[in-house]
């Protein structure tokens, strides 16, 4: 009797754990073909976590479906344009991305790595400035600025071309300091309502703040579809909106600080897949 | 012509004469309400898909009359029965009398 009563009692916490939020237990796999590690267990760095979560498992139902299949994630339509930008000739050089990358899919694992370490510049590089090196001094044309709209359907497409693969930056050698100073950004608290990045993503992560489902703000499905808005959002963007949720005086998307919190930040969610354009709330 | 106009549509290659078939159709648009003004304080004048066909084999399957209210990028999923093999022509008809068409054919066993 009591044994039974105790199964009773295990059975309904499950059914009202999962009730709040989408089922927790739920596998990504798009267009019933790419394999999305969602669950990971956490780099040796992260001391404070046991498990990185893709933002994925935190949406409702009906959001994670979208990004079930290319033709319902509304993101595919500029990873689309992109394809065409893609083989677009700009510039003074006559050249087009396709002149020396051939094709996207060429570039598949390029988003995993980034940001990653420049020897010849001797910087710390996100994706969309090595694009935007790659536009001044390859082709000749004009550096897009951060989080352009025509920058992120590129950065899309070089994310979607990597899905399924693992989020795999480097933190040590040169980049050690630039991540060092990108952590510390992370658990410094800003703003008037002195929170930091770890007090929502790291210490809350699962909790509700009013109506929103507190995820672990990791960046593998970045750029990132946002039904709000209705467009693709940048990892520089999201980090502002953060920040100005603080009631802070941001940083700029590509500033220093942003570039070595996108290292940080992406370096957390090692392990887990790129899944860009993903679909999120 | 509005750009960056393109529409994508997404039938099952075969089905089993006599089934439903869900359908599902995309139309990159900005949709334009006519009720936004520009930075200059004039309203934008409105471009929107005002009309969507599908036929099936000549015989019409939906016709649909969109309204300025209807979000960017409009997106159809409707279902429709398939007796035989055949080709689906989907027609979308643009504000400014452009005319955007797109087919698929379908193989029924």
């Amino acid at each position: 009797m009591k044994k039974n009563m105790l199964r009773m009692a295990v059975a309904l916490s499950s059914i009202l754990g999962t009730a709040a939020v989408a089922d927790e237990g739920a596998n990504l796999v798009i267009n019933g073909d790419i394999g999305i590690t969602v669950r990971a267990p956490a780099s040796a760095h992260l001391d404070n976590l046991d498990e990185v979560l893709s933002g994925w498992l935190f949406r409702a139902d009906e959001t994670q479906v979208m990004q079930m299949d290319d033709f319902d994630n509304p993101g595919m339509i500029w990873v689309d344009a992109a394809r065409d930008q893609f083989a677009a000739v700009e510039g003074g050089e006559g050249k087009s991305c396709a002149s020396c990358h051939n094709s996207p899919e060429d570039l598949a694992g390029v988003k995993a790595v980034y940001p990653k370490w420049n020897e010849e510049a001797g910087e710390v590089r996100t994706l969309q400035m090595q694009i935007n090196d790659c536009r001044v001094s390859r082709m000749g044309a004009e550096a897009q600025k951060t989080d352009h709209k025509s920058m992120l359907y590129m950065e899309a497409l070089m994310a979607s071309v990597s899905r399924g693969m693992p989020v795999n930056v480097a933190i040590d050698g040169p980049v050690q300091s630039t991540w060092e100073q990108g952590k510390d950004i992370y658990y410094t608290r800003y703003g008037q309502l002195e929170l930091s990045c770890a007090n929502c993503h790291e210490d809350n992560y699962g909790n509700m703040i009013r109506a929103d489902h507190l995820s672990q703000g990791q960046i593998n499905g970045f750029p990132t579809y946002r039904l709000k808005n209705a467009k693709l959002n940048g990892t520089h963007s999201r980090f502002k909106g953060c920040v100005r949720d603080t009631r802070a005086e941001t940083f700029k998307p590509g500033s220093p600080e942003f570039i070595a919190l996108e290292l940080y930040v992406a370096s957390r969610g090692n392990g887990l897949s790129i899944e860009g354009p993903s679909v999120r709330n | 012509m509005a750009s960056g106009v393109k529409p994508r549509v997404k039938v099952p290659k075969t089905a089993t004469a006599g089934d439903i078939i869900t359908i599902k159709t995309l139309i990159s648009h900005k949709m334009e309400s006519g009720q936004r003004k520009g930075k200059d304080g004039n309203i934008i004048p409105r471009s929107i898909i005002n009309r969507f066909t599908c036929d099936f084999n000549g015989q019409n399957v939906i016709d649909v009359t969109l309204e300025p209210a209807i979000s960017t990028n409009p997106f159809f999923e409707f279902e429709a029965m398939v007796p035989e093999s055949g080709e689906f022509k989907f027609i979308w008809y643009d504000d400014d009398g452009d005319v955007y068409e797109a087919a698929k054919s379908i193989t029924a066993s």
